[in-house]
């Protein structure tokens, strides 16, 4: 496999998350990328590549003008939505493993909760002109509206249940509470997620994700180089994108209750030469609690249908069957389209994990998901 | 902005989807057709992806379908459809094979099931624009 274990996550950065920074997105994304390279123990002018995120205003050459990066060798957007961030490690991973770079610089800030929320945020995008002719004018404006459909399509073909979707909300709130850096500490139970308000049925207030202010950064350095830097590195050992049939519009798509994810993932695998079986950590994409249980069974950890039951009795709490979203996720730690996840699942598998610290955790597994159905899978090992 | 102005989002028909805003707008619902191989597609769009010709022509259909999926809104992303809440929006497999999604009247949230018949009608929003709606069939 001319991919796996090429490169590695050699450092990792965030700020803290809130409601109102009171920073610029580009001051916000230059202090975590600072943080990112400090961690891995380099300095700003070793960055040979950036993979920006497409839609936050900032590009590569903010980067190289805040940094004075003498000779930026590569420079590219992944614009998958909240995928772009793992399909951005599967860029860096490539562009590393074809000779191109040695350090590629993955950053992602935004005040999403202060300045652009989502609803303003997604109609600009040239992926969204299908739904914006079509489903925007007759009322599916938003996320929430236009995945509810999928959500409602399971409940009805598999018998999953609201209260399976809680189970989610729970889990990863309790695992905020337990964090250090998250936005949302209050422990809820069932019965509140019950309770909360209708958004799109079937999904609720606390089926939803967070908006948030906040920046990330990750680096991604070739092999060779991470072995010598200040942290252990974490290996990328298989990582894939993948699109869902009708990728521009959920509405014409053939199976509701299939994302891109479940072609990603045995892409990711076989890079690997993994299974499911060897994930014990994994950090899924979490726009809503729906897109966690589908993408468990497009991941394979169970057959499609068998993600509500697969969800229930904690098993994916800490010491549960496959522990997810140890930070608490765009649910309860900050909607950093999932470049948080990434952040997270390099620092359990470094044994950063703190309270929320899976024991022994050496392999684990991240997802990103967006836009109509875009799914993308990184799995990693502990050096 | 003037009483009675429409304060929702409208689309912009291009060039490859104006023909079908305009039949709407003379309360007909017309789908895409490949003039090569007759493969119906929709959203409108340049090529078909069956014989990747790039002529096609424009099919009245029956308007008749089932329902899909569906969602009820509850909260407005939108201020426009902040008086319309709680709207159910339908997921509908036409009888001719293409799906739509468009909201659902006169049929109350606890009565619909996946498979429900429905049929589409007309509601002008402007001079230029009208929408499709559903309503359970006759």
């Amino acid at each position: 496999m001319p991919l796996r274990d090429k490169a590695a996550i050699t450092g990792v950065g965030e700020t803290a998350y809130s409601r109102n920074s009171g920073q610029s997105v580009l001051a916000l994304q230059m202090r975590a990328s600072l943080a990112a390279i400090a961690d891995a123990g380099l300095t700003p002018k070793d960055i040979d590549g950036i993979i920006p995120y497409g839609t936050s205003g900032v590009v590569a050459e903010d980067f190289a003008t805040n940094f004075g990066i003498p000779d930026l060798r590569f420079s590219a957007t992944t614009p998958m939505g909240g995928a772009s961030c793992v399909a951005a490690v599967q860029c860096a991973v490539a562009v590393i493993a074809g000779g191109i770079c040695r350090h590629v610089l993955i950053p992602l800030g935004r005040n999403g909760a202060s300045e652009s929320r989502i609803g303003s945020r997604v109609r600009q995008l040239p992926q969204f002109r299908m739904v914006g002719e079509f489903e925007m004018p007759v009322g599916a404006l938003a996320p929430a509206q236009l995945y509810a459909p999928m959500a409602r399509r399971h409940m009805e073909l598999y018998g999953t249940t609201s209260r399976q979707f809680g189970e989610i909300a729970v889990t990863t709130r309790r695992h905020a509470g337990l964090h250090g850096n998250a936005m949302m500490t209050s422990p809820i139970t069932i019965e509140d997620h019950q309770a909360s308000r209708m958004i799109a049925d079937p999904l609720r207030l606390l089926d939803c994700s967070l908006e948030s202010d906040g920046a990330v950064a990750v680096i991604v350095s070739a092999a060779e180089r991470a072995r010598d830097l200040k942290k252990r590195p974490v290996y990328v050992s298989g990582v894939g994108e993948g699109h869902p049939d009708s990728p521009s519009t959920i509405t014409q798509r053939p199976d509701l209750t299939t994302f891109g994810t479940a072609k990603a993932a045995p892409r990711a695998f076989a890079m690997a030469g993994m299974t499911p079986a060897d994930i014990d950590v994994a950090e899924i994409y979490d726009c809503f609690t729906f897109n966690v249980l589908c993408q468990i069974e497009d991941l394979g950890f169970c057959k499609k249908g068998e993600g509500g039951a697969f969800v229930e009795n904690g098993a994916l709490g800490l010491g549960g069957r496959l522990p997810v979203n140890t930070h608490g996720g765009l649910l309860s730690q900050a909607h950093m389209a999932g470049l948080n996840h990434i952040v997270e699942l390099a620092r359990q598998l470094r044994g950063e994990g703190g309270a929320t610290q899976v024991p022994d955790a050496e392999i684990g597994l991240v997802t990103g998901y967006g836009d109509m159905g875009d799914g993308a899978v990184a799995i990693m090992r502990r050096g | 902005m003037s009483e009675g102005a429409y304060a929702k989002p409208l689309p912009e028909p291009s060039r490859d989807t104006k023909p079908y805003w305009d039949a709407l707008n003379e309360g007909r619902l017309v789908i895409q057709q490949c003039a090569a191989c007759g493969k119906l597609r929709h959203y409108p769009r340049p090529v078909c992806d069956a014989c990747y010709s790039m002529d096609a022509t424009w099919r009245q259909v029956s308007g008749r379908g089932r329902v899909h999926s569906w969602t009820v809104a509850h909260h407005p992303f939108h201020p426009g459809f902040k008086t319309e809440l709680p709207y159910l929006l339908a997921t509908v497999d036409l009888e001719e094979g293409v799906r739509m999604i468009a909201q659902l009247r006169s049929v109350a949230p606890e009565a619909i099931a996946i498979g429900l018949p429905v049929e589409v009608a007309f509601e002008r929003a402007t001079d230029e624009v009208t929408l499709p709606v559903f309503r359970k069939a006759g």
